[in-house]
């Protein structure tokens, strides 16, 4: 195996990508988490731009300038503003087993790594073997979303799921084309947005962030 | 081969004059970090000095085992640290010794501990020698899936073998190392004692681990034990060096690169010795009961590298 | 050119709606605007009625075909009825406190929103294109969802934009497979996720990665078509919002992203050649909808939610239908899409307005429409019957050809299909029945309410049961051929 240097680092910084996906698992703490979620953007646009320069993909590079604006400037921006003005800053969730949460978490990546390889296989990319790394991120963020009961926990989770498709893209094709990543990319902003002022109906009505007062809609 | 047994030999040596140093300089760096005047570098050393003088007392109903175990520690130790390669690669006795062996080493080492301090019967002792197995037996999976994923790169359990293939062949990045040293640092907490699985400092009896455990001894054996530490924590930081950041280390029969490998070393270990007091500085001391989940996110970590290894790097 | 118009006018809607959503006329604008999108849906299906189908815009970035344009034309079409609908309906909300002047401008500003995105969903040549687009249309519901920051509305909403935002997350993984498939035959860029495009070489694209990205994507689109197990966000949302977004849910945005299934397991079942896993799946799945549904129809309380529950059945049925493929199948699950739109959009009017006059959404608290206000009472019974398949409307007419097919075909689902429906209409109409007929004390209302659209739409499905034009049958056969004959 001979990867040239860049690729190398590119593979570490997928590593890193798992690494924080399994971070943000096991965070309790709401400015952690964005802290983490930010530092995820900034290694996968990093991982971008260097797949964009190594292989001549010049599109990459906007989709790389795209996430590190978005992700790693605004929307961490937009939600340390936002979880001061909603005074959840200290707020940590009670989690209870991150173990096993952790445990599953592997199990994912299991799972993920060998869906992944018989696709990776067939792709042409010098980045093909960290699309198994990519759809790791995608289901440790799901199973993210799954373990909390906090609203912003489970939007950063969201968000850091779109993070791991984004990775997958570039990693399996060399990203999407351009006009479906602005698409996508202003998707998650105003999802961001309309969420934002969810948050504010979310507090006035229920007074507080924790999902588990929405138990009314139980099925019977 | 002479050269060989020489540099073996030399580096043990080296080992058990430098690792009390290298708790001193850590303890200078907490307390710069902390704002408090800073003990001299060679305290350690004076501390060793005044407990070989002074007279042993021993517990009544000690047996003879609790007399020997400072000795066994201690040997267990020296072995361990003979067999990390610290300035050079050319290390005779690796075939015999690999990085199971060290694990298994430790945990001699620790099982005499532990029955040491159970030996006495007092509530303390024994507190201390549960609490120290509990750690123990949560870590040491932990450490040997980190060697494990170590060791695939270099298809080697030998020390010598795995610095070769990382500092001295074409240079490389390997994600996987990236998780293993995360876990690895982990792991290497617990097993020293220090932030934020236990408290070298305290003795407190809610939260002490380690402590609890040499509290009966005094004197010579005492010292022992203190001397034991110390080349714990040194040999903890020469395999880190040598798994993640072997570059400096010597080469096999390449003499003229030792003083530059020294030199690499005393610097790496001094990098390395501030950051462990940054972080116990930073760090709070975990409760107990966090203990498990802190060393079994050690042990996925370490499982992750192996599963990123096969998918990244074969 | 139309093209431009259609998509131009809910957008400009939009906007103008954003700033002027909360004055007097906003409803008249909002309708208004609807109507203007429906003529030049008109006006589009008019033209590809003549020259068939046509790619639009510089590259290529439109494509109308006898699939998409019927859709397009049902979607301008309930739109507007619903529209016409929510005008008073709204007013009569704001007189009774439950939204004040700022939320009817989102109201307003979202409900165009909203239309434009399932037409540029529907129109669209670009698979990533109706991914955003699939995506924009859940954002600009879920603030309407949560319209009346009731807590339950909330977290209906949150509900809502959760799980639509995972499966929708799996559907852009989907479409990224099969960005990554068409590249190896076309090539990077843009044209690689032109339907058509992918269309022309859909039996080379690499059939295994197809097939992953086809689960992907039925899971991903299937959330938002409310197939069991993934309908869970659908009678929430469908019973907290206000009734004109339940409308437009059921009767619209089902169906586009029911759509945006076909348009993927067109190209799957090209790759697979012939009989695929992707009929299966879809069967499965839809089978499911439809036995889980009607068995939870039986246990609702709310009205709201128990027509919520009758689209996930009916979503299923189509789903199924499209899943055997073949062209009368495929022919009369176009037919049901259609005349499910109408009936159930239909049946949200009545039941907005007798939900509002009664002041509450529980079944039982709601007696003897028949009486107090007939024509409610009228619309209601008639909506449900039609729902419920009785002849001679429409809904009979697709649900009989699905149900023969599946006799010829599978036999062995007949039974689960038909003990399904079965309860349905036992446990529908059983409910409906005491709200129309029942005994009541309350006098009866002074005026009545305008209800044409349900009138209307109630007629077009009496007629497409009776005979369906000459043109329109065409047009279905057309439609039918291109996505399994």
């Amino acid at each position: 195996m001979s990867l040239t240097y860049h690729l190398q680092v590119v593979n570490l910084l997928a590593a890193l990508l798992l690494l924080i996906a399994f971070a943000m698992l096991s965070q309790r703490r709401i400015v952690g988490l964005i802290t983490l979620f930010a530092w995820q953007g900034a290694a996968l646009a990093t991982s971008t731009a260097i797949v964009a320069w190594s292989t001549g993909q010049h599109h990459l590079y906007y989709s790389a300038a795209l996430t590190l604006g978005l992700k790693v400037v605004l929307v961490p921006w937009y939600f340390f503003r936002l979880i001061r003005q909603l005074d959840v800053d200290r707020e940590v969730e009670p989690m209870i087993n991150i173990p096993t949460t952790m445990l599953i978490g592997i199990i994912l990546v299991i799972f993920a790594f060998n869906l992944a390889l018989p696709i990776s296989q067939m792709a042409g990319t010098v980045t093909r073997s960290t699309l198994g790394i990519a759809l790791a991120s995608v289901l440790l963020a799901f199973l993210m979303m799954i373990t909390r009961s906090k609203a912003i926990p489970q939007v950063i989770g969201f968000l850091a799921m779109e993070n791991g498709l984004f990775f997958a893209a570039t990693s399996a094709t060399y990203g999407m084309p351009l006009v479906v990543e602005l698409g996508v990319a202003l998707d998650v902003l105003v999802a961001v947005f309309v969420l934002g002022i969810f948050f504010f109906h979310i507090r006035e009505t229920f007074d507080s962030m924790d999902l588990k007062h929405m138990e009314r809609l139980r099925e019977k | 081969m002479t050269t060989g047994i020489a540099l073996q030999i030399g580096q043990t040596l080296l080992a058990l004059v430098l690792a009390p140093m290298l708790m001193g300089w850590v303890n200078v760096c907490r307390a710069w970090l902390q704002g408090r005047v800073a003990p001299p570098l060679l305290q350690p050393y004076y501390n060793l000095r005044k407990l070989f003088h002074k007279d042993a007392v021993l517990a009544h109903d000690a047996t003879r085992l609790f007399r020997f175990a400072p000795y066994i520690i201690f040997a267990c130790m020296v072995l361990a640290a003979g067999i990390v390669p610290t300035l050079a690669n050319d290390l005779p006795f690796s075939p015999a010794a690999d990085v199971i062996a060290l694990v298994g080493l430790f945990a001699l080492a620790r099982v005499f501990q532990a029955l040491a301090a159970l030996d006495i019967g007092t509530a303390f002792g024994s507190l201390g020698a549960r609490r120290e197995m509990l750690i123990a037996f949560l870590a040491e999976p932990a450490l040997l899936m980190v060697f494990f994923t170590a060791s695939l790169i270099s298809q080697s359990t030998e020390l010598p073998h795995i610095v070769d293939r990382l500092a001295h062949q074409e240079f490389a990045l390997y994600p996987s190392l990236a998780f293993a040293a995360v876990a690895f640092w982990m792991v290497s907490t617990a097993e020293n004692a220090r932030i934020p699985v236990d408290n070298p400092t305290t003795h407190l009896e809610l939260t002490m681990i380690h402590e609890a455990m040499v509290l009966e001894y005094s004197a010579r054996h005492l010292a022992m034990i203190e001397w034991a530490v110390a080349l714990k924590l040194f040999t903890y930081s020469t395999l880190g060096i040598a798994l993640f950041l072997p570059w400096g280390i010597a080469p096999a029969g390449d003499l003229n690169a030792l003083p530059l490998a020294l030199l690499a070393l005393a610097l790496k270990l001094a990098i390395g010795g501030a950051a462990l007091a940054l972080l116990e500085t930073v760090n709070a001391k975990m409760r107990l009961f966090r203990a498990p989940e802190f060393l079994g996110t050690a042990f996925l970590l370490a499982v992750l590298g192996m599963l990123t290894h096969f998918l990244l790097e074969v | 050119m139309e093209m431009y118009w259609l998509l131009g006018l809910p957008l400009a809607g939009g906007i103008t709606l954003a700033f002027w959503g909360h004055r007097a006329h906003a409803p008249e604008i909002n309708a208004a605007f609807s109507l203007a999108t429906l003529i030049a849906a008109g006006w589009l299906t008019a033209h590809i009625v003549a020259e068939g189908p046509v790619l639009i815009g510089g590259d290529g970035w439109f494509y109308i075909d006898a699939f998409n344009v019927f859709l397009v034309a049902l979607t301008a079409f309930v739109a507007f009825t619903t529209a016409l609908f929510s005008r008073p309906y709204m007013r009569i909300e704001q007189a009774h406190g439950r939204v004040n002047a700022a939320r009817l401008r989102l109201y307003h500003a979202s409900y165009q929103l909203f239309i434009g995105t399932m037409l540029l969903a529907l129109t669209t040549n670009n698979m990533g294109i109706l991914w955003v687009a699939m995506e924009a249309a859940t954002l600009t519901t879920v603030l309407l969802v949560s319209l009346y920051r009731t807590p339950a509305a909330l977290e209906a909403a949150w509900k809502y934009f959760i799980l639509c935002g995972v499966g929708i997350a799996l559907a852009l993984f989907g479409t990224i497979l099969l960005y990554f498939a068409a590249e190896q035959v076309l090539g990077a860029g843009g044209g690689a996720l032109s339907w058509t495009h992918l269309n022309a070489v859909k039996t080379r694209l690499e059939p295994v990665v197809l097939q992953l990205a086809f689960v992907f994507l039925l899971v991903g689109y299937g959330t938002k078509v409310g197939l069991v197990p993934l309908h869970s966000w659908l009678p929430d949302a469908h019973g907290e919002g206000p009734t004109p977004i339940s409308a437009v849910l059921s009767g619209l945005l089902l169906n586009v992203a029911l759509y945006a299934v076909m348009r993927s397991k067109v190209l799957v079942d090209g790759a697979l050649g012939g009989a695929s896993l992707a009929g299966a799946l879809m069967m499965g799945f839809g089978l499911l909808s439809v036995l889980v549904a009607a068995l939870l129809i039986r246990r609702q309380t709310d009205v709201k939610r128990m027509f919520a529950y009758s689209s996930i059945e009916h979503m299923g049925l189509i789903t199924f239908a499209f899943g055997m493929g073949g062209m009368v199948a495929s022919f009369a699950a176009l037919l049901h899409m259609t005349v499910h739109s109408l009936t159930k959009s239909a049946i949200f009017y009545a039941v907005g307005h007798a939900t509002q006059k009664a002041g509450t959404q529980v079944m039982e608290d709601i007696r003897g429409l028949i009486k107090t206000n007939p024509t409610i009472g009228w619309g209601l019974i008639l909506g449900t019957i039609a729902i419920l398949g009785v002849p001679p409307f429409g809904v009979f007419a697709s649900e009989f050809l699905i149900i023969t097919t599946t006799m010829h075909q599978h036999p062995w689902a007949t039974p689960v299909l038909l003990t399904a429906l079965g309860v349905a209409f036992a446990a529908m109409f059983g409910r409906v029945q005491p709200m129309v007929f029942g005994e009541t004390t309350l006098p009866r209302l002074p005026h009545q309410p305008a209800l044409l659209p349900v009138f209307v739409h109630l007629a077009l499905v009496l007629m497409l049961g009776l005979f369906i034009p000459g043109y329109l049958a065409h047009w279905y056969r057309q439609a039918a051929c291109l996505l399994g004959g």
